[in-house]
């Protein structure tokens, strides 16, 4: 019962059988699998709009269509709701449970609350004639941002699901596990949104 | 046993301060502080430094990558210890990939954008 540390990414959990150990390796790194072809998905979308950053067709510029206080806003709520999931993380390997719906409750809401101002802000955007069918550098935008938006709603609902499972089955071996995968999903959501601030809304704002 | 993983069963285990996990705490908390600075970084640069697109785009991608390097090293727990390796050439794979395709993509669009609008 020889106690390896550091096996995987992501928060360690103890392990005490070599069986388990084994199977929390080969999960999380295919998890990582799937994470890193979700990176590529995103990639492709990035290069998309960067190729039609010019071709406003008339249509509005980035400059005229990017707030920058309200992608700041955007970005802080994210980053908050990463660190909040870091700290339930924590909590699950000292299994206080109550901490960890504190934190995972906080990441949702601050969660809901970035998909909140993101939804206005499309919804603005739409409601002040730069609609996706404007021209290619808004169709990129809108489904670069929404891609990432739908990605987030996914993982808020997995946060619901998980507390609900930590309630009904308590932290037994499948949920740490599934805990686990979930909180290096949510990571990797701020992950993307450093690079859809740093490509798409400064230098917009800034040009 | 009263190791958290052995436990199968459905009770709620008593709580296990541990060194490891206030080592944990205080990185995220490290990361994040880090992040922090490094978003704050980027934004500045765009709303009180009115500096020229050609010194800019290249901060900001510079300020970016760091960042990412923060939130794979205290975030993700990515490193360039031994025993993850396996993740971290996944994670170079894919990068190479999306290098290609991503460079790839942009180099050849910006050469036929200016071949036909020339």
């Amino acid at each position: 019962m020889t106690e390896r540390a550091f096996q995987h990414p992501g928060i360690n959990l103890a392990h005490a059988r070599e069986e388990d150990h084994l199977h929390a390796e080969v999960t999380v790194f295919g998890f990582w699998v799937f994470l890193m072809s979700d990176a590529i998905i995103f990639a492709v979308l990035f290069a998309t709009y960067a190729s039609m950053t010019t071709r406003t067709n008339g249509g509005p510029t980035g400059a005229e269509v990017f707030q920058l206080s309200n992608a700041f806003i955007e970005t802080l709520v994210l980053l908050f709701s990463s660190f909040a999931f870091g700290m339930a993380s924590v909590a699950l390997r000292e299994s206080r449970v109550p901490t960890i719906y504190r934190w995972m409750g906080a990441s949702l809401l601050l969660g809901l609350g970035f998909l909140g101002l993101e939804l206005r802000e499309l919804t603005g955007l739409i409601a002040s004639g730069a609609s996706p069918q404007v021209s290619g550098f808004l169709s990129s935008f809108f489904l670069l941002v929404s891609t990432h938006g739908l990605h987030v709603l996914a993982g808020s609902v997995w946060i619901v699901v998980m507390m609900v499972q930590i309630a009904v089955l308590g932290l037994r071996r499948e949920v740490r596990s599934l805990l686990l995968r979930l909180g290096l999903f949510w990571q990797f959501l701020d992950l993307i949104w450093i690079v859809i601030f740093s490509v798409v809304y400064l230098p917009g704002v800034a040009q | 046993m009263s190791d958290p993983w052995t436990g199968a069963s459905t009770r709620i285990h008593r709580p296990q301060p541990s060194a490891d996990a206030t080592r944990e705490r205080r990185g995220y908390i490290r990361g994040f502080g880090l992040a922090l600075l490094l978003t704050a970084g980027s934004f500045g640069l765009v709303a009180f430094a009115h500096l020229p697109v050609a010194v800019l785009l290249p901060a900001l991608g510079i300020l970016a990558l760091a960042q990412i390097v923060v939130h794979f090293r205290y975030f993700l727990d990515i490193d360039l210890s031994r025993s993850k390796r396996e993740d971290l050439q996944l994670i170079q794979f894919s990068s190479l990939l999306i290098l290609i395709m991503v460079g790839g993509s942009l180099w050849i669009l910006y050469d036929l954008d200016q071949r036909m609008m020339s």
